[in-house]
C-alpha cells in the first residue's frame, strides 16, 4: 500500500523534470555513423560495385523485401543484374549488412524517406548504388577471393601463390 | 516407419553407449547416417561406396565395455559387427574431424558468395558441423588454373578438396576416359588433359557428385539463383522414355535447373545431360504465350506470322467451339510427348473414332507390338534397378546411350556385377569400392550389343555385332533357336552375309541360359517389327528354359507407351480421311507432324484441312500452318502423367504459374469441352478427376490415378511447400511492378503449394520438392530423407506399373507374322545422337551447342573390346 | 412552461457540456500522461495542442465504420451505446451547484448505482457480439469483475447514506456542510475510489481490454464511430466517479470563497487528475490479484465500515 503510495509520489514529481523529447523539425538530433536507416550499395575501392549478388542479404531479410538477379559480367565477375528492395516492407533491422560478405549492403543514418505513394519506396538499383565506399574503405572482395576476374589472375589474390603447374613432378 | 526386416536380420551395436539395431551388410557410416546421426563425409557415395580418402567420417571404436580409451577408426571402412560399440561424440574424433577440415580448407580460395554451390554445398555443411571457423595458416594459398569443359560444366579447380568423387564417377560409374586425376602430392588436379567439352553424356552429375564447387552447372550460372529462392517441384524427364525423376526449380518466372530426384527403380542418384540441361526449351524465345488466331483460314498455306493476332483465352475458346461446331468432321491428333491428360481429353473432345494417337506409322505398328508383347508375356518389363542387378544383358538393335541414357548407365552398371560376384565369393563387402574392384580385375558380366552403328557401350560389350535391322533379328531369332530349339528361325540372307550368325548366336545363348537374371533390351530403334519380334522370342525362350529373362524396350519419348496404351488411329488414316473428305478440321496437340510423316503428305493435308488447331509449346513448322494456336504449358507449368518405356505411370508437377495464356493441355480441352456444352459450366475438372475417369475408360491406366498422391493429400493438414523455408523476396519480386503483393495461387490439382508455408518434414517421394534436412543443405541431404533411411514403407516409391506380363502370349511370334516392310532392309536406319535427336532438348542453348560439335567432330565410339581401366 | 423550457435548457446544457469534457480528456490525458513521462504530448495541433480533440475527433468519424462479417450484428451495434447512455443518465442525478441538477431525485444514490450496474452489460454484450475469442475473454472479464466490485461499491456508500440519512445527493452535499464524508468515511471513500476504478475498467484494473494479453479484449474488433463511443463511454466514466467522488466524500459543491460550481470543478478534476497519475503509475494485476483484492480485502474492508458506521449512528443517535 505505502509502496503504491511511493510510487504515485515518484511519478507526480516527474512533472518538474527536463523533457527528454527532442522537437524534431526544429531540433535535430545526432545520429551516429552505424544508425539503422535508410539502405544504400557502396562500391569498392577501385569504383566497382561491390555487390557481388551472393542473395545472402535477401536470405538474412526477415520480411523478405530484397529481390535481386546474378549476372556475370565478360571478366567473370559477378553483379546484381537488379537489385530492388521494398522499402514499404523493409524493417530496419540491418540483418542485410550484417549478412553481407563484401561491405556492399549498409544502412545509413537517413530515415527521412516519406512518400505518399507506396510505389515510390520501392529501390531499385539505380536507387540504391552511391559513389563512395560508406562506412567500410578499403574493402575489396575480388581482392581477396581466388577467383579470376577481369585484371585479375590467378594466383594474383590476397596471400595466393601463382598457379601450379599440373605437369610439373617436382617435389 | 517399422521396419521390414526382422530383428534377427539386424544386428545391435552400441552408439555413444546406446543400443541401435542395424543392418549387417553396412559400414558403420552408412549405419550412423541410417540411423540419423550426423557425422562428416566426403568421399562417401552411396552408389560408389567407400574408399577412405577423405578421413573424414572418424569415429572412435572401443573393444568392449571395459575399453575406455578406444581407437580412432574411419566408419566408413569399418564394417558393423554384432554388439560393436563406437562413439561418434567422443572429444578425440570430434576434434580429429574438424582438424581435418581445417587441413581441407588450407587452400580454399574464400568465395562462397561468388559460388555457384554456395548454400547447397556439402562442404560448407560439414565445416559448420565439425565447427571449424577460421584460418590458422598464414602461408599463401595454392592455386589452379581452371579449364573449359563444354556448355554444361564449369570448373574452379580452387575450390577442390581432393575426395577424387568425380574421377570415381566419371571413370568408374559413367565409363568416361576425358577425366582424370592429373600432377601429385598436394597439386593434384581433377580436369581434362586440355581443355574441351566433356564427352560422357553423364558430365552433368559432377555437379551433384562433387560436394564442393569445383563442377558446378553453367546453365543455371547464366540465370543463377540460389537453392533456397527456387521454387522446386518434383518433376519427371520428358526427353526420352526412361521417365527419369528430377526436381525442377524455377525463379522470377523461367526454369532455372533441373536436380535428379532419386528413385530406387528408375534413376537412381544419376541423369543423363540431356535431362539435366535440356530443361532450357521452357525458357525459349520461341516458346508460345498467348492464343493467337488468324482472320484468315490457314488453307492458304504461306507462313503469316505477321497476321496473327493475339485473342485471348476466352475468345480462342469461342472461336474454336463456333468450329467444332459447324465442322463437317473432326480429326483428333494427340502426341507420345503430351501428358495421358493431355491425350486422354483430346480423345474425349474429339470422339475416339476421330483420335489419332499422332505416332509416325511405323512407330505406331512397333508401339502396337511392344504393347502387346508386354502385356502378354511371358517376360516381364525390367525397371532401371533390376537392370542394375542383371547377370548377363543383350541390346538388340538399339542404340542406348543415345536413345535411352540412363538406360545405358544401368547396363554399365550391370556389368560390374561379375566383380561383385568374385568380391562376395572372397568375402569382401560391396561397399568396399577398391577392394571389389581389383579383386575382380576387370572381370565383367557379358554384354552383348547388337546394333546397327557402333555404341558407346561397346567397350564393356563381350561381343558387339554390327548389322543392318534384319541381320539383328536374324541374330535374335537364331539366340532363341539356339535356347529353345521351338522357335520360328530367320533364314539367313540370300547374298550370304552374316556368316558368323549362327556361332555368334551359340556363344550369346549359352551366356543367356548360364544367366540369372538376363534381360534384354530392345527397342523401335531399328524401326523394325522383326526386331522386337526377335526380342521378344528370346525372352519367351529364356522363360520356358529356366532362368526369369527381363525383356526392355526403349522408346524414344515420353508418353510413347501412353500413347500406345490410349490406342487410337494411325496418322496414315487422318491423313486419308481428310483426303477423302470426311473430315474438314484437325487439332493437334503438342505435335509437329513433320517430324512424324513425309513433308509433302502433311503438307497436302494441311492444304486440304478447312480449320487447323495448333496446340504446343514451341514455334515449329506445324504451329506455322495453325489457324488458331493455343499455348500449351510445359511439363514445368503443368501437371500430368506420363508412362515410361518400363510402363511406369509417373506424376509430373506444376513447378511454377504460367505468364499469359499458357495452360496445360488438359486444361485447353477441358474448357473446349465445356465450352461446347459437354461439361457443365461451372464445374471444375481438376487434375484427379481426369485422370480417375481415365482410368475408368481404360482399366489398364486406371493405377495411373495412383501415381502419386492426390490433391487432397495433407501430411498433418498442410499441402507440401513448393519454396523453401528460406525462400526469399517475397515482398520485392513484384514489387517493381506493383507493390501491392499478390494473395499466392492456389493449387487445386495437386497436394503441392506455392508458398513457404506447409508441412516441413519429408514428404512422400512422388511429392518430394526438394532435399533438404537441418545441417543438410546440400543433395547428399538425400541421405537425411526417409527413402534413404528405409523409415519409408507405406508411401512407397512415386509411380506406379501398369503392365505385369499375363503368360497369355499364344506362342513364338513368327517372323512371317510381320509386315514385308520389315523383311529386307531398303534404307538405312536411323542414327539417334543423345543431343540432337530429341526435339525439345534441342531448344535449350547448351544441348544445341553439344549438338552442333558432334557434327562437327563425329564421335568414334571404340567398338569390340576395349582395355578395362 | 418555463419550468420545462428551463429543464431542457439546464439538461440539454449539461449533455454539451458532458460531452466536450469528454473530448477534453483524449487531450487532457495525453498531455498529463506526457507530464509524468518527461514527454510533452500532442503539443503540435492549435495552442497547447488543444485542436488535438478536434483532429482525434475527426480521424475517429472519419474511420471506416465496419463491422465484422463474423459479428451478431445488431447486438454489435447497439452495445457501444448502452455505456454512454447509461453514463449519462447516471449524470442526471448529480447536483453540479445547488439548484443545478437535471432532476432531483430523492433515491439519487440508488439510481446511479443501478445505472452502472447496467454498464457491465455493454461491455459483455460488445465481447460476445464480436465473435472474437479476445472480446469474449474481454467480456467475460468484465461481467466478473463490475460483478464483484458492484457489491462493494454499494456497501461502502451505505455508511455515506446512514450519516447524512438520504440517497438524495443533494440531501448529502448539504450534509457535509460542517464535515466532509471522507474524514468519517475515510475507509468508505478508499474503497469506493477503488471500486470506482474498476467499474470504469480504468487502468490498473483494465484487465477486459488488457492490450498485452487480449489485444484490447471487449473492444478488439471495433473501429470507428462505435469505437469512439467506447471511448467516450471511459472518459464520461472517470468523470462521474470523480464527480461523485466529489459529491459523496469531499461536500460536492461546499467551499468558501468561490462560487459553488467551481468548488465541484475543481474537486472533480482534482480526481480525474488522479485516475490518470495512476494509469501512468501503477501495472496491471493479475486476474485472479484483482478477484482476491476485491473479494478479500475492499469487501470485508466495506463491511467493518459499514458496521462501525452503524454502530456510531446508533450510538450518537
Amino acid at each position: 500500500m505505502l509502496s503504491i503510495l511511493k510510487s504515485l509520489w515518484t511519478v507526480l514529481v516527474t512533472m518538474f523534470r527536463k523533457r527528454v523529447t527532442i522537437q524534431y523539425p526544429e531540433e535535430r538530433p545526432y545520429l551516429p555513423p552505424r544508425w539503422r536507416g535508410r539502405i544504400i550499395l557502396s562500391r569498392d575501392p577501385d569504383g566497382k560495385e561491390r555487390c557481388v549478388a551472393c542473395h545472402l542479404c535477401s536470405a538474412a531479410c526477415p520480411v523478405d523485401c530484397i529481390a535481386l538477379q546474378a549476372a556475370e559480367d565478360e571478366t567473370g565477375r559477378r553483379y546484381p543484374a537488379f537489385f530492388r528492395i521494398n522499402f514499404s516492407r523493409c524493417i530496419f533491422c540491418g540483418y542485410c549488412e550484417e549478412a553481407c560478405p563484401t561491405y556492399a549492403i549498409q544502412l545509413t543514418p537517413d530515415f527521412e524517406m516519406g512518400e505518399y505513394l507506396r510505389k515510390n519506396l520501392v529501390y531499385e538499383k539505380e536507387n540504391l548504388l552511391i559513389s563512395g565506399q560508406g562506412k567500410y574503405h578499403g574493402y575489396s572482395f575480388y581482392r581477396v577471393a581466388g577467383l579470376a576476374v577481369g585484371g585479375k589472375d590467378k594466383g594474383e589474390a590476397q596471400n595466393e601463390e601463382k598457379p601450379v603447374d599440373v605437369k610439373s613432378l617436382l617435389p | 516407419m517399422f521396419s521390414v526386416l526382422s530383428v534377427k536380420d539386424m544386428v545391435t551395436i552400441y552408439i555413444d553407449s546406446k543400443p541401435y539395431e542395424v543392418k549387417p551388410d553396412q559400414n558403420l557410416l552408412q549405419a550412423c547416417l541410417t540411423l540419423g546421426f550426423d557425422l562428416p563425409y566426403f568421399c562417401w557415395h552411396p552408389a560408389m561406396h567407400s574408399v577412405g580418402a577423405c578421413r573424414q567420417c572418424a569415429v572412435k571404436l572401443f573393444k568392449d565395455e571395459k575399453d575406455t580409451r578406444g581407437r580412432i577408426v574411419m566408419s566408413c571402412m569399418t564394417p558393423v559387427a554384432e554388439g560393436m560399440r563406437l562413439s561418434v561424440d567422443d572429444a578425440e574424433a570430434r576434434s580429429f574431424r574438424a582438424s581435418v577440415i581445417e587441413w581441407l580448407m588450407l587452400n580454399h580460395p574464400h568465395d562462397c558468395p561468388v559460388c555457384d554451390e554456395g548454400g547447397e554445398c556439402h562442404l560448407q555443411d560439414m565445416t559448420v558441423m565439425t565447427g571449424h571457423v577460421y584460418r590458422r595458416k598464414r602461408f599463401p594459398k595454392r592455386t589452379h588454373r581452371n579449364q573449359y569443359l563444354g556448355p554444361f560444366v564449369n570448373h574452379e579447380m580452387n575450390r577442390c578438396i581432393q575426395c577424387y568423387r568425380c574421377v570415381r564417377f566419371y571413370r568408374g560409374i559413367a565409363g568416361g576416359r576425358d577425366l582424370n586425376v592429373f600432377s601429385c602430392h598436394d597439386n593434384v588436379y581433377f580436369g581434362r588433359h586440355e581443355d574441351g567439352a566433356l564427352e560422357s553424356e553423364f558430365s552433368g552429375n559432377l555437379v551433384e557428385v562433387c560436394p564442393t564447387g569445383v563442377f558446378t552447372d553453367k546453365t543455371l550460372k547464366r540465370h543463377y539463383t540460389r537453392k533456397w529462392d527456387l521454387q522446386t517441384a518434383p518433376s519427371v524427364c520428358v526427353h526420352c522414355g526412361v521417365g527419369c525423376n528430377t526436381i525442377a526449380g524455377e525463379r522470377y518466372g523461367s526454369l532455372r535447373r533441373i536436380l535428379n530426384r532419386h528413385h530406387r527403380d528408375v534413376n537412381s542418384y544419376f541423369l543423363c545431360d540431356r535431362g539435366r540441361f535440356g530443361y532450357e526449351f521452357v525458357n525459349s524465345e520461341k516458346r508460345i504465350r498467348s492464343a493467337t488466331c488468324l482472320p484468315f483460314s490457314a488453307s492458304g498455306g504461306k507462313p503469316h506470322g505477321e497476321e496473327s493476332r493475339k485473342i485471348g483465352k476466352q475468345a480462342a475458346v469461342d472461336q474454336i467451339t463456333k468450329i467444332l461446331a459447324s465442322a463437317k468432321g473432326v480429326i483428333g491428333i494427340g502426341s507420345p510427348r503430351a501428358s495421358l491428360e493431355t491425350n486422354f481429353l483430346l480423345r474425349k473432345l474429339v470422339g475416339p473414332e476421330n483420335f489419332f494417337a499422332g505416332l509416325s506409322d511405323t512407330e505406331h505398328r512397333l508401339v502396337a507390338r511392344i504393347v502387346a508383347i508386354l502385356r502378354e508375356g511371358p517376360a516381364r518389363t525390367p525397371s532401371l534397378q533390376d537392370i542394375r542387378a542383371a547377370d548377363a544383358v543383350l541390346v538388340l538393335g538399339e542404340d542406348a546411350p543415345n536413345t535411352a541414357p540412363l538406360l545405358a548407365l544401368a547396363i554399365r552398371q550391370s556389368v560390374r556385377n561379375k566383380q561383385f560376384e568374385i568380391a562376395a565369393k572372397m568375402r569382401l563387402p560391396a561397399w568396399d569400392d577398391n577392394a571389389v574392384r581389383n579383386s575382380g580385375a576387370g572381370a565383367r558380366s557379358p554384354l552383348f550389343v547388337a546394333t546397327p552403328y557402333a555404341t558407346r557401350i561397346d567397350d564393356i560389350a563381350l561381343r558387339a555385332f554390327r548389322a543392318d535391322p534384319v541381320g539383328i533379328a536374324r541374330l535374335g531369332f537364331a539366340i532363341a533357336r539356339e535356347i529353345e530349339p521351338s522357335a520360328p528361325e530367320l533364314p539367313l540372307a540370300a547374298d550370304g552375309t552374316g556368316q558368323d550368325i549362327p556361332a555368334l548366336a551359340r556363344e550369346i545363348a549359352a551366356f543367356l541360359k548360364a544367366a540369372k537374371h538376363p534381360v534384354i533390351v530392345s527397342g523401335t530403334g531399328c524401326l523394325n517389327e522383326q526386331v522386337l519380334a526377335a526380342a521378344a522370342n528370346i525372352s519367351r525362350a529364356l522363360c520356358l528354359a529356366g532362368p526369369s529373362a527381363q525383356l526392355s524396350f526403349v522408346l524414344p519419348e515420353c508418353n510413347t507407351l501412353g500413347s500406345g496404351l490410349l490406342g487410337g488411329r494411325t496418322l496414315d488414316e487422318a491423313f486419308t480421311r481428310m483426303q477423302d473428305g470426311l473430315a474438314d478440321t484437325v487439332i493437334i496437340a503438342e505435335n509437329d507432324l513433320y517430324r512424324r510423316a513425309g513433308r509433302r503428305e502433311v503438307d497436302a493435308f494441311f492444304r486440304k484441312a478447312r480449320h487447323v488447331i495448333v496446340l504446343d509449346h514451341l514455334r515449329n513448322p506445324t504451329v506455322e500452318r495453325a489457324e488458331i494456336v493455343l499455348p500449351a504449358a510445359t511439363f514445368a507449368e503443368s501437371s500430368g502423367t506420363l508412362v515410361s518405356s518400363e510402363a511406369r505411370a509417373q506424376r509430373f508437377f506444376q513447378v511454377f504459374l504460367a505468364e499469359g495464356d499458357v495452360q496445360a493441355g488438359w486444361e485447353w480441352f477441358d474448357d473446349l469441352q465445356r465450352s461446347m456444352g459437354k461439361q457443365p459450366p461451372g464445374s471444375e475438372t481438376r487434375l484427379d478427376d481426369v485422370t480417375a475417369l481415365l482410368g475408368r475408360e481404360f482399366p489398364l491406366l486406371a493405377p495411373a490415378s495412383s501415381a502419386a498422391p492426390p490433391a487432397s493429400f495433407r501430411v498433418a493438414g498442410q499441402k507440401i511447400p513448393r519454396q523453401s523455408h528460406r525462400f526469399s523476396g517475397r515482398t520485392a519480386m513484384t514489387a517493381g511492378a506493383d507493390v501491392h503483393e499478390p494473395k499466392p495461387a492456389d493449387d487445386a490439382d495437386t497436394a503441392l503449394a506455392y508458398s513457404m508455408e506447409g508441412h516441413e518434414g519429408a514428404p512422400p517421394p512422388a511429392l518430394t520438392p526438394r532435399y533438404w534436412s537441418p545441417g543438410w543443405n546440400s543433395v547428399q541431404a538425400l541421405g537425411k530423407s526417409p527413402q534413404e533411411t528405409g523409415e519409408e514403407t507405406n508411401s512407397g516409391e512415386s509411380g506406379v506399373r501398369l503392365i505385369e506380363p499375363t503368360g497369355s502370349a499364344p506362342g513364338y511370334i513368327g517372323p512371317e507374322t510381320i509386315g514385308s516392310e520389315d523383311w529386307e532392309a531398303t534404307v538405312a536406319p536411323p542414327r539417334y545422337r543423345i543431343f540432337g535427336s530429341e526435339e525439345l532438348s534441342m531448344q535449350a542453348p547448351a544441348i544445341a551447342e553439344m549438338a552442333r560439335r558432334a557434327e562437327d567432330i563425329p564421335r568414334q565410339a571404340t567398338g569390340g573390346n576395349a582395355s578395362h581401366e | 412552461m418555463n419550468e420545462t423550457v428551463m429543464v431542457l435548457i439546464r439538461t440539454f446544457g449539461i449533455l454539451a457540456a458532458l460531452l466536450s469534457v469528454g473530448g477534453l480528456l483524449i487531450w487532457l490525458e495525453r498531455r498529463l500522461l506526457a507530464l509524468w513521462q518527461e514527454r510533452y504530448g500532442p503539443n503540435r495541433v492549435g495552442p497547447f495542442g488543444l485542436l488535438q480533440v478536434v483532429v482525434d475527433m475527426v480521424k475517429v468519424l472519419f474511420k471506416e465504420d465496419w463491422v465484422p462479417p463474423f459479428a451478431d450484428r445488431p447486438v454489435f451495434v447497439v452495445a457501444p451505446a448502452i455505456i454512454v447512455i447509461v453514463t449519462l443518465l447516471s449524470f442526471a442525478v448529480v447536483p453540479f451547484a445547488p439548484g443545478l441538477a437535471v432532476i432531483d431525485l430523492n433515491i439519487g444514490l440508488l439510481f446511479f448505482l443501478g445505472m452502472s450496474s447496467l454498464g457491465v452489460y455493454s461491455v459483455a454484450l460488445a465481447g460476445w457480439a464480436s465473435g472474437s475469442k479476445y472480446s469474449l475473454i474481454g467480456g467475460l472479464r468484465s461481467s466478473a469483475q463490475m460483478l464483484a466490485y458492484e457489491v462493494f461499491m454499494g456497501l461502502s456508500l451505505m455508511g455515506v447514506v446512514m450519516q447524512a440519512g438520504s440517497f438524495d445527493l443533494a440531501r448529502i452535499v448539504e450534509a457535509q456542510q460542517d464535515t466532509w464524508f471522507i474524514v468519517p468515511q475515510f475507509f468508505g471513500f478508499i474503497v469506493f475510489l477503488i471500486a470506482g476504478i474498476a467499474e470504469t475498467h480504468r487502468l490498473p484494473f483494465d484487465l477486459p481490454e488488457a492490450e498485452s494479453e487480449l489485444v484490447a479484449g471487449f473492444h478488439s474488433e471495433y473501429s470507428g464511430l462505435k469505437f469512439g463511443l467506447f471511448f467516450l463511454g471511459e472518459y464520461l466514466g472517470i468523470t462521474l466517479i470523480s464527480s461523485l467522488v466529489a459529491v459523496l466524500f469531499l461536500g460536492g459543491w461546499q467551499g468558501p470563497w468561490l462560487p459553488p460550481l467551481a468548488w465541484y470543478l475543481a474537486k472533480t478534476f482534482l480526481f480525474i487528475a488522479l485516475f490518470i497519475l495512476i494509469r501512468a503509475t501503477l501495472p496491471r494485476p493479475r486476474y485472479d490479484q484483482l478477484m482476491a483484492f476485491g473479494w478479500k480485502v475492499c469487501l470485508p474492508v466495506a463491511l467493518l465500515n459499514l458496521l462501525a458506521t452503524g454502530a456510531f449512528v446508533l450510538l450518537k443517535g
